[in-house]
């Protein structure tokens, strides 16, 4: 689409904006990959939940305070992002850029509260990746949760600064709620691990 | 290629053949460089082989030390399975799937092509560990704790994860991509009932791989950080469990199985019709039992464990499970028989090597229905009647149904006829050296030869066996031979193929061989399942029945 026809289509029509159909199928069918390579990790967390070695459980050593700060974080961000995306529907270039900074803003806070509980984890229980099974299972389910909170929030970065330069027209506007269905992936798996690792080790 | 010489493009801005396959996006250009690719891969797995089976051919032949031997069995199947079976068959699909629902490319061009560059980099990574210390010597299924640190201490354990990963990754694009054209990009009126039943297939086996792959990765990433970074997820002396990767892996590799098995039936389904100058019987069925066992091919991976002490509940649910499967297979091999009987049958080249596929596949099947019995399983598991079955299902299933699917495209890939004498040549020695070579393996195994043995000791019976199967192997060589012979000269001097040599049915035979860059000038109409008939037979057209 040249920038002609999509100013036309811009201005005539915002039921255009929506992303393709070869984005949405191809989105369902990435975050369908990504939910199998979740429930495998998950899988192995409580697999080995029960028995996880000498050394610290999850009951004695995982706090709920961090988690639930984090918990918001990524809940409010969900709702940034929808709204980022209902200014993309709209063409409203302002209106994506600030809702994203703000998602991306909060994703940073989660990934903190993350550093904060890692620090804790290391440097006061002494618990890493080697200590026992529930470490290896606990930073590697977690570990991934939190880089694809941050590839997240750099593919938003790119977004942003796309849109800044002017690459990313109203035209492709409609990637701006594919990047939301990631986000709101990453929530959901979120919540998931809320119950999974935290929940479960309410003592 | 031959269109850019009829074009003005000066010369020396021309690129090079190999700038153009490196930098290309081009679905048709990727899917023959996949064919090449895993050819290569076929004759490094076919080597692996043929030295095994040398040294097997006596007892306490002495020719391979065992860790030669075990690193030859494991990059036998690493191979067969990731650089080669899967790769030309997402080479075919890559080639044909656009060209049959009349779209002008995959979805996703450079994705694609980077899905390639995955696949071959992943491979050429996992074969580099032979100048790197050793090659993995693990088996292709990596089981614990083999693959824990104490056990493997130098890089190869790591060469065949990472290797498998990256290609890994490739192939899950490759199914992202399948999935996004076959369901977005079909030509004007090929609704999904209207679909080409390779196309149906190659669908339901991009899904499989989206479900199945990110399992895999994510088990492998478990052993990487176990080998790396100390975690314990495998690791048996610290709590780790060999069984959570008998399932994860499994978990993959049983889909593994129906992913490389579903685009042969894809090939059989297009071509025993055409041969048979009949439409296929029970489209509708064929497409649902394909969904069926995609599907219920999810939930059988522990039949792979009846012998690793799980409890008799759980033996007996995956057993049914695995009895099941059976049923909508056998729709499929009943459909092709009935679309086989009262047909006027030409028994060229594709259709030969179909029907070498029907009867092989379905000695592979019985044999699959006797080990899905947990008390037979329990006697053969481990020996080399699992190695025969597995043999005949790929081999005889797969590798049977690529050949077919060969000589009945590769006019439209390259213009040119193959020679059918040689053809059947190459038909011939290859039945008569995979049965020569696999069939008495049933035997060996029966004996109580157990798989993956470097050496035995004479008088267990099994020398006349596994002579007759090395033996076989070299029937086999000289059968690949005469067709490499046969496309060497094809391509030198092959008689021009015309764009539908065949007089067969689906788009791809509408347009030219090879076709143009854009495939087609004018996207035909589609209102049956048989286009190309239609346009053929405008006073008899299929619309009217469908």
């Amino acid at each position: 689409m040249n920038a002609a026809t999509a100013t036309t289509a811009a201005s005539t029509s915002h039921a255009e904006l929506g992303p393709s159909a070869r984005g949405k199928v191809a989105m369902v069918c990435f975050l369908t990959t990504e939910a199998a390579f979740f429930s495998t990790l998950i899988v192995s967390y409580l697999f080995y939940y029960r028995n996880p070695g000498p050394g610290p459980t999850a009951a004695e050593v995982l706090d709920f305070k961090l988690p639930a700060i984090g918990t918001v974080c990524l809940v409010t961000s969900s709702l940034t992002i929808a709204l980022a995306a209902r200014a993309a529907s709209r063409g409203q270039r302002d209106g994506v850029t600030r809702w994203l900074l703000v998602t991306v803003t909060l994703a940073i806070g989660f990934l903190i509260v993350t550093g904060i509980e890692w620090k804790g984890l290391i440097y006061d229980h002494h618990v890493t990746i080697t200590t026992n099974l529930f470490g290896s299972t606990y930073f590697t389910l977690i570990g991934f949760h939190a880089g694809h909170v941050t590839m997240g929030a750099m593919t938003m970065l790119v977004v942003i600064e796309l849109i800044r330069r002017g690459t990313l027209g109203p035209a492709g506007f409609g990637s701006v709620e594919l990047v939301g269905w990631y986000w709101h992936f990453v929530d959901g798996v979120w919540i998931v691990l809320l119950f999974v690792v935290y929940f479960l080790a309410l003592k | 290629m031959s269109t850019l010489e009829s074009t003005n493009v000066v010369p020396a801005a021309r690129p090079s053949l190999f700038e153009q396959c490196v930098t290309t996006v081009d679905h048709k250009v990727l899917g023959i460089l996949y064919l090449l690719a895993s050819g290569l891969f076929f004759l490094a797995a076919g080597l692996e082989a043929a030295l095994m089976r040398w040294q097997l051919m006596q007892p306490h032949a002495g020719k391979l030390d065992p860790d030669t031997f075990n690193e030859l069995f494991t990059m036998h199947g690493t191979t067969m399975v990731f650089f080669v079976g899967m790769p030309v068959l997402v080479g075919f699909g890559n080639y044909l799937v656009p060209l049959m629902i009349g779209a002008r490319d995959m979805a996703f061009p450079r994705l694609n092509a980077l899905g390639f560059w995955l696949f071959f980099f992943g491979g050429l990574l996992t074969y580099y560990s032979f100048f790197a210390g050793g090659a993995p010597d693990i088996g292709w299924f990596g089981y614990a704790p083999l693959t824990a640190y104490a056990f493997s201490r130098d890089t190869s354990t790591d060469y065949w994860i990472l290797g498998l990963l990256v290609s890994g990754i490739g192939t899950v694009a490759a199914g992202i991509n399948f999935v996004t054209t076959i369901v977005t990009m079909r030509a004007p009126g090929m609704t999904l009932g209207k679909l080409p039943l390779f196309v149906w297939m190659m669908l339901v086996d991009a899904v499989l791989i989206i479900v199945a792959f990110p399992p895999l990765t994510a088990a492998q990433i478990m052993l990487l950080l176990d080998r790396s970074l100390g975690a314990h997820f495998f690791d048996t002396q610290e709590g780790g469990s060999a069984l959570l990767w008998q399932h994860l892996f499994w978990f993959f590799g049983h889909p593994e199985v129906y992913i490389l098995v579903l685009p042969a039936f894809g090939m059989i389904s297009e071509i025993v019709p055409v041969f048979s100058r009949k439409v296929i019987f029970g489209y509708e069925s064929v497409a649902a039992a394909t969904v069926g066992i995609g599907f219920i091919s999810l939930g059988v991976w522990a039949h792979h464990m009846f012998a690793v002490g799980m409890s008799s509940t759980l033996d007996a649910i995956f057993a049914g499970a695995t009895f099941l499967i059976a049923v909508p297979t056998g729709i499929k091999v009943f459909n092709w028989v009935a679309t086989l009987y009262g047909g006027k049958l030409r028994l060229d080249s594709p259709m030969l090597f179909s029907l070498g596929f029907l009867s092989m596949f379905l000695l592979g099947g019985l044999t699959g229905i006797m080990l899905a019995t947990v008390p037979i399983d329990w006697q053969v598991t481990d020996t080399y009647f699992v190695v025969a079955h597995f043999h005949y299902v790929l081999f005889g299933g797969t590798i049977f149904a690529v050949m077919a699917g060969l000589y009945y495209w590769f006019p439209k890939m390259s213009g040119r006829l193959l020679d059918e004498r040689l053809a059947r040549w190459n038909f011939w020695l290859l039945l008569a050296g995979f049965n020569l070579t696999f069939g008495p393996m049933h035997f060996a195994g029966l004996l109580g030869m157990p798989r993956r043995i470097y050496t035995y000791a004479e008088g267990n019976g099994w020398e006349v066996w596994n002579q007759l199967s090395t033996l076989g192997v070299i029937v086999q060589g000289a059968a690949f031979l005469v067709l490499f012979v046969n496309i060497g000269r094809s391509l030198r001097s092959g008689k021009p193929a015309g764009d539908d040599p065949w007089d067969a049915w689906t788009l791809e035979w509408a347009t030219a061989s090879p076709p143009a860059p854009y495939n087609f000038e004018v996207v035909p109409e589609v209102r049956s399942r048989r286009p190309l008939w239609d346009l053929k037979h405008p006073d008899d057209p299929d619309w009217r029945y469908e």
